[in-house]
């Protein structure tokens, strides 16, 4: 499990692992914002929580597909499901290894995107600490919808449309927190039900993973 | 025909609109259905004439 | 004999095609009589007017909507769990019945919005969770014609709605705790203080079992449907091995 866990790790930030990517595209998504809405520092400072929540977001759908979709290819998966391993730790492994090469840095990189979005100072932690707590459930609930479209035509597009709706409630919670962190208001309840949302996504979406995986592989 | 008042516009829209995805619905539910008959019968006539 | 047998998809057919034109002929009776005495013969509200009236049928779309969702939730954990065909096609059936239902609710409601809140659409709790409804219904419909095998589609659909379930939930209360809305409570709780008034509950109860017998007809023949496509393909393939 470890030596998968770095495996993918290794893979994930080798050139043309993809690695950057998710950051090149959070940056890009924050930097186009204030071309779109103006650049009104205290019109940016009310969007800033909501915008890098949501660039986080979309950024961490990026690259999801490639969670599955390379061994795949080249058949590493059925060793993988047939290997002693329970398929379930290979499904939470993977979304590990997504975090810690997306979601991670994506939480680092937001505090420092906003300053370019001209952020409130108080809402810097709240920002990161909401991100810290949210983003495993992304890389998560991302892991079971990459579960479900490996090996399918198109699997990219349906990814996004399958994965989307699951990321509503993770969303609501996340940007809330940083909203009301910013704001000088309590970010506690939201920010307790995002932990509850990714506790819960870790104990057990590696298990609807893992269904999926199978029955895709059949 | 009873009187809507100011509202008649509202009403029948609501109500034109919730026929007309009603009829889309139905519609297609009796064209998929039919189609799919047809295709089937076919399909056992040409499997029983050959065994 | 037990309710397991209409698992077994010949004795399927042959019992609902005994009890479709039943089924059929009442959900019309039923559905009609609910909307003329709706429409015709109940009085106007003194605050919302005439389109009271469409309550008639923006409240059992609604009701429909979630209902067939929780239906789609029970067949596909008995497809999982027994491995009934009849029953996840009759899950693949019902989704677009309930996708239309929802798209009903959402625009019935937003015509009635339009006069009694100003607007056509706010982000209320209510409007939020059946536009994440919508999608949750796209989602589905859209893997089952992404996947070519059909015994694949048929698991990988059903864990994705018991996933979707915990999360359409979860964001029905994560929506709520987001915004308090414009909408008004529930309309017919049995207990509640808020409750319609009786001349305008009666046509709504009719008109609520309509659309159920409506929902009855369409995935039933639905059902058949999926279940002759099934056959039609396993023929086509035992053609081409031979």
């Amino acid at each position: 499990m470890l030596a998968l866990l770095l495996r993918d790790l290794r893979l994930a930030t080798r050139a043309g692992g993809g690695f950057g990517l998710s950051l090149a595209f959070f940056l890009i998504v924050t930097v186009l914002v204030p071309f779109g809405v103006g650049p009104q520092s205290e019109r940016l400072a009310a969007i800033a929580p909501g915008i890098l929540w949501v660039g986080a977001l979309l950024a961490c759908l990026l690259s999801l597909d490639r969670i599955f979709a390379l061994d795949r290819e080249d058949g590493s998966l059925d060793l993988l499901a047939t290997a002693p391993v329970p398929l379930e730790g290979v499904v939470a492994v993977k979304a590990v290894a997504h975090w810690l090469t997306t979601g991670l840095p994506l939480t680092l990189a937001a505090p420092v995107l906003g300053i370019l979005l001209s952020l409130p100072a108080g809402g810097y932690v709240w920002l990161a600490l909401s991100l810290a707590l949210g983003t495993p459930a992304l890389s998560f609930i991302g892991a079971f919808g990459a579960a479900v479209t490996v090996g399918l035509k198109r699997g990219g597009l349906l990814l996004s449309l399958l994965v989307l709706p699951l990321y509503i409630p993770t969303l609501i919670f996340g940007a809330e927190a940083a909203r009301r962190g910013t704001e000088g208001l309590s970010p506690a309840t939201p920010l307790l039900m995002l932990a509850g949302i990714t506790l819960g996504a870790l104990a057990l979406l590696p298990f609807a993973g893992a269904a999926a995986i199978r029955a895709g592989l059949r | 025909m009873v009187g809507l008042g100011k509202y008649a516009a509202t009403v029948l829209g609501a109500y034109a609109v919730t026929i007309l995805l009603l009829a889309v619905l139905v519609i297609a539910t009796l064209r998929r259905g039919r189609v799919m008959r047809e295709r089937l019968e076919a399909q056992e006539r040409r499997m029983a004439r050959h065994g | 004999m037990s309710i397991w047998e209409y698992a077994n998809p010949k004795k399927f057919m042959e019992t609902s095609s005994w009890a479709l034109p039943w089924v059929t002929g009442l959900a019309v009776v039923t559905l009609l009589t609910g909307l003329v005495w709706g429409f015709f013969f109940t009085p106007d509200d003194y605050r919302q007017g005439s389109t009271v009236k469409i309550i008639y049928i923006h409240v059992p779309a609604a009701m429909m909507a979630i209902n067939c969702w929780a239906m789609m939730l029970v067949t596909s954990l008995i497809w999982l769990v027994r491995r009934h065909h009849v029953s996840v096609l009759a899950a693949k059936a019902a989704a677009p019945v309930g996708m239309t239902m929802t798209l009903i609710a959402l625009f019935t409601g937003a015509i009635w919005g339009q006069p009694m809140w100003g607007t056509w659409w706010a982000w209320d709790p209510r409007l939020t969770s059946f536009l994440i409804l919508f999608l949750f219904y796209l989602g589905y419909l859209a893997l089952w014609e992404a996947v070519d095998d059909p015994d694949s589609a048929a698991d990988l659909t059903s864990v994705l709605c018991l996933v979707g379930s915990v999360f359409a939930l979860l964001s029905r209360y994560a929506v709520l705790f987001w915004n308090q809305g414009l909408h008004q409570g529930a309309s017919l709780s049995l207990d509640s203080k808020e409750h319609v008034s009786d001349v305008f509950a009666y046509p709504l109860w009719t008109s609520m079992a309509g659309f159920v017998l409506l929902f009855l007809t369409l995935v039933l023949l639905r059902t058949r449907t999926e279940i002759r496509a099934r056959r039609l393909r396993a023929l086509e393939a035992r053609e081409r091995m031979a």
